[in-house]
């Protein structure tokens, strides 16, 4: 048995297992976005009756018509907007607390860590109705001040603000969980070197926690951008709306307009790619970089 | 304690101050009105001074409420097929991906997929697959390799409804699992390989000996979501067996959407929010607890 | 990445103000008429009218789309917590929570408008389509008797059969099964011809109770329907079992297509505009569907199919959606002045003919396509769960439509099903 062709064979055949386990699995990621993207090129007529998953025919105007009817310029810049404000502030807020509640003496700590799991499991049947009672109650709907620009930096609050909120437990949680493991002496050594509280965090915990931060940004990016729920229930004008808005026009109560709302899904999955693939390096090479400070 | 201490564990809050703040505002309120509501009979329109003091009927109701516990125990069994099944993929991939194969970059792109696509792409989809009639993608295979006789209604059959779901979900969501660990495993610094290859460890043993140990945090984060986004699943309930056939496939979201939207029964609902939350507290807890015990030993 | 954390959240901060100052100011608020609706599909109709109406009146319309209806309805509930509702909007609800409304002081009575001219305005509609905003005197929810909103379209449903899979299978595509029997033979003969009987939305428990009601009609009566609803009659009547045992009836001959239990309403539209059934049981929605997935479809329209003379059968028909008018409101007799205008004649002709849809009011059938005409011409033999003196709770609903389901995959016996839900209503 000590034989070098039978581990160069058994190699060999366990990598083409190994891939062809891989390729099987991607396949069945690919294939709906394939599906989605086929579909945007045929009609309402079609899209259900012509099998074929590329049609013969592809009316790639259905991206200009979806475009505009969805009115995807406004929306698409707004989006675009709450997302980066709410993700970087998540990061933010999310990085400080997990932090202080892993490296920092605060009593009472623990109790606040486990309302912030709490708010994770308990979903809040019609927690809609009350977080529209608080928002009319601190006037971010109807600010009222006189000054439009004034009132919409309001209602863009107003919007922001909860959503910030929805994605304070999960990134605590999973930062917690990272920063319990950074070495006490690493803390230390910074400390001798001048830093305060803050210049620990920001110069060696933040890049230290680059991995899991990338992980959240992407998780939150995913969720602001296919937000919805929240803008119907507390925005009013058109003009604030974000991307899903859009998705919106071709989706009524009885009639589905498939292949303009494929278009439109289309348009609105590019940007999460992107941001996916960026945050990804991330954490390939935070690592790196993480490792070369310590 | 002297002042300058005070003050120092002062300043120390203010790691934790939007946070909280945030979190007082657009939480707690709705929290505490959680409890309330549950004590009330009142159907989220009248004005509230309308509202029926019912003391804890709604509990009582609950527990000899049939469809609910079916719905918790079904949640419970897709929740198991994600921890095991939904897990143990986005483990494999997610090595795989660590380990420098070949088009490793792609794959990463890839298995992100999944999760990325909006629900009504997904709900498409899989309805086409589990489609009862002779179009429907599984069937059609199955017809085409010779074995049309298992081709059925998927999604209308007790026995194959919950599993069908199950698929979905796990589909959909190893993709997350997939991210977390592969972010897990790049920080595993790679002297650690060196270290172990050099002693003589086979890849095995080296997962065992470098890999889990310090796996064990990611793990933890990892299960505790999986098991509160399966808990929770009911997106892709409503966009292919909206529960049925009977109550096969209902799951404790949908049965609240129900009490909520259904009949307007904002007590009910929210004492079915309390006992859920509660006991998935109590599980979460208990494996963090365990695993912090396990990491000791 | 810090650094780029940082240069966004700079960069958006400027845009947060930056591009504010591009809305344009909005038209003062108390001049202007605010509706909420979730209907998309006719968004940009409701524009269109509001356009002309500003032309005719010089007043603004402003129609705000919020949809899909379940964050609609949580909007509006929200809104009236809050005391927040626009001038005009829809209440999506069961009987029950729509008093909720009006007890909460959210809905005016139209009653008096309604009646100005010798009931111009209420007798312009189909009473089915008026009758459910409709609260009589002595009502079950103590609501002060009234008209509390203008209907914007009429609904009915029934059943629906393709003519060229009728002919393909032998059958007679101007002569459809007007008997039990004939249904039943009509499903074997499919059957022999490889074609799939029914598809219907049956996932969505309304619909499958939906048909289930209807039969209850056809079998007992509506007196007796309504005497279960009280209470005086249980489920476990014979009456209630024959109508369970139809879908194992219907099953066995070969009239539900596979799956049909859990089968979404869209999927079921789809199956039948793309010709892989022979009947469909939907709403007159469906025709405006059907035409998008494909036009030459050649289809017609029937009641379904009788299974006893003694009463007539009937479907459920109603308003595909209503309009209410908010009582608190400074701007409400505007509001009614413009709904007015908005559900007569020429207005609701034009609505019906750019969305398929059938109007609510009666004079504007003229336009309608004819296969729409043969929904209107059934729409006096309606009946409405919400025009019933009587309401059903909706868990017994559910537990009733979903006993159905049970019995069609040949889980549970119709007499299984029919205690089961009785002994629910009694516990409730």
């Amino acid at each position: 048995m000590e034989n070098p062709i039978y581990y160069r064979v058994k190699k060999i055949f366990s990598s083409m297992f190994l891939q062809m386990f891989l390729v099987g699995v991607a396949a069945t990621c690919i294939f709906p976005l394939l599906w989605m993207f086929g579909s945007s090129l045929k009609t309402q007529s079609t899209v259900f009756s012509d099998m074929s998953l590329f049609p013969k025919n592809p009316h790639w105007e259905n991206y200009y018509i979806a475009w505009t009817k969805g009115e995807f310029g406004v929306y698409f810049f707004n989006s675009v907007f709450y997302t980066a404000v709410t993700v970087v502030c998540i990061v933010i807020f999310t990085s400080m607390a997990a932090y202080g509640i892993s490296r920092l003496r605060m009593p009472g700590k623990n109790i606040i860590f486990y309302a912030f799991l709490a708010a994770m499991m308990i979903p809040i049947p019609g927690a809609f109705v009350a977080l529209y009672a608080i928002l009319i109650n601190l006037g971010f709907i109807n600010p009222g001040t006189g000054v439009d620009l004034l009132d919409n930096v309001i209602k863009r609050l107003g919007y922001i603000l909860p959503q910030i909120n929805q994605g304070l437990s999960l990134g605590i949680f999973m930062l917690k969980t990272f920063f319990d493991k950074i070495p006490k002496d690493l803390e230390d050594s910074a400390r001798i070197d001048g830093c305060g509280k803050f210049g620990v965090y920001w110069h060696i915990a933040l890049p230290l926690a680059k991995p899991a931060i990338a992980v959240i940004v992407i998780i939150n990016v995913l969720y602001v951008w296919n937000e919805y729920l929240l803008a119907m229930l507390i925005l009013t004008d058109k003009s604030l709306m974000p991307l899903q808005r859009g998705l919106m026009v071709f989706q009524g109560a009885h009639m589905t307009q498939y292949p303009l709302l494929m278009s439109g899904i289309t348009i609105t999955v590019i940007p999460i790619i992107l941001v996916y693939l960026f945050m990804q390096r991330q954490i390939i090479t935070g690592i790196t970089a993480g490792m070369a400070k310590g | 304690m002297n002042k300058a201490e005070v003050r120092h564990i002062a300043t120390n809050y203010i790691f934790i101050l939007p946070a909280v703040a945030l979190f007082a505002l657009f939480w707690l309120y709705p929290f505490l009105k959680l409890f309330q509501l549950s004590v009330f009979e009142w159907d989220g329109i009248l004005p509230w001074n309308q509202a029926v003091f019912v003391k804890f009927r709604h509990f009582r109701d609950l527990l000899r409420d049939l469809s609910w516990w079916q719905s918790m125990r079904q949640a419970g069994f897709i929740t198991l097929i994600a921890l095991t099944f939904q897990n143990a993929l986005a483990l494999a991939l997610a090595l795989a991906c660590d380990k420098g194969i070949r088009a490793a970059r792609a794959y990463r792109m890839i298995y992100f997929l999944p999760p990325v696509l909006a629900g009504i792409v997904v709900g498409l989809i899989w309805n086409w697959i589990f489609n009862p009639f002779d179009y429907g993608l599984l069937n059609y295979w199955l017809t085409r390799i010779g074995l049309g006789h298992l081709a059925r209604a998927w999604l209308s059959e007790p026995k194959t409804a919950l599993i069908c779901v199950a698929i979905i979900h796990c589909w959909r969501g190893f993709g997350w699992g997939f991210i977390i660990l592969l972010a897990g495993l790049q920080s595993i610094p790679r002297e650690l390989y060196e270290a172990a290859r050099i002693d003589g460890a086979n890849a095995w043993e080296s997962f065992k000996r470098v890999t889990i140990p310090l796996m064990v945090p990611v793990f933890v984060i990892v299960i505790i979501l999986t098991i509160l986004g399966t808990m929770q699943i009911y997106d892709i309930i409503i966009a292919t067996t909206q529960g049925g056939p009977h109550f096969h496939t209902e799951v404790p979201i949908t049965r609240m959407l129900a009490a909520l939207r259904g009949s307007s029964r904002f007590g009910y609902a929210s004492a079915m929010g309390i006992v859920f939350g509660l006991i998935l507290f109590v599980v979460s807890i208990v494996h963090i607890k365990v695993s912090q015990l396990v990491k000791q030993e | 990445m810090r650094k780029t954390l940082l240069s966004i959240f700079v960069v958006f901060l400027i845009g947060l103000s930056g591009c504010a100052s591009k809305q344009a100011s909005t038209v003062e608020s108390s001049k202007k008429v605010v509706v909420w609706h979730w209907l998309t599909d006719r968004q940009d109709t409701f524009l269109e009218l509001a356009k002309m109406y500003k032309e005719k009146t010089g007043v603004d319309v402003v129609f705000e789309l919020y949809a899909p209806s379940d964050i609609y309805s949580q909007k509006v509930r929200a809104a009236a917590q809050t005391d927040t509702l626009p001038d005009i909007y829809g209440i999506l609800a069961e009987k029950k929570d729509f008093s909720s409304f009006i007890k909460a002081g959210h809905v005016a009575n139209l009653t008096s408008y309604m009646e100005q001219n010798n009931n111009e305005w209420k007798d312009a509609f189909f009473i089915k389509a008026l009758e459910v905003n409709i609260f009589e005197s002595g009502n079950e929810f103590g609501v002060t008797p009234g008209i509390y909103g203008a209907p914007l379209d009429v609904m009915n449903i029934q059943m629906l059969y393709n003519k060229s899979l009728f002919k393909k299978a032998g059958l007679d595509p101007e002569n459809p099964p007007a008997t039990w029997e004939e249904f039943l033979e009509a499903g074997n003969k499919l059957k022999a011809a490889g074609i799939r009987g029914m598809v219907s939305g049956w996932g969505e428990i309304w619909l499958i109770g939906c048909f289930a009601y209807d039969y209850a009609f056809n079998i007992m009566g509506e007196d007796k329907v309504i005497a279960t609803l009280r209470g005086d009659v249980p489920y476990t009547d014979p009456d209630w079992v024959t109508v369970f045992r139809l879908f194992e009836d219907m099953r066995d001959n070969n009239l539900l297509a596979s799956g049909i239990v859990t089968m979404v309403n869209k999927v079921a539209e789809q199956a039948f505009a793309n010709e892989r059934a022979a009947f469909g049981f939907n709403g007159s929605w469906g025709v405006n569907v059907y035409y998008g997935m494909n036009p030459n479809l050649d289809y017609g329209v029937m009641l379904p199919p009788a299974y006893s003379s003694k009463y007539p059968m009937r479907v459920l028909g109603g308003p595909g959606g209503s309009f209410m008018v908010n009582n608190k409101s400074s701007n409400r007799e505007k509001a009614i002045e413009f709904l007015r205008w908005f559900t007569s004649k020429n207005q609701q002709a034009y609505l019906a003919k750019e969305t398929r849809n059938l109007p609510a009011n009666k004079e504007s059938l003229s336009v309608i396509p004819p296969i729409l005409s043969h929904f209107a011409d059934d729409m006096d033999g309606t009946y409405h769960w919400n025009n019933l003196p009587v309401v059903e709770k909706p868990q017994v609903t559910e537990m009733f439509s979903k006993g159905i389901q049970a019995i069609i995959i040949g889980e549970k016996t119709p007499e299984e099903v029919a205690s089961e839900v009785q002994a629910l209503k009694e516990r409730l």
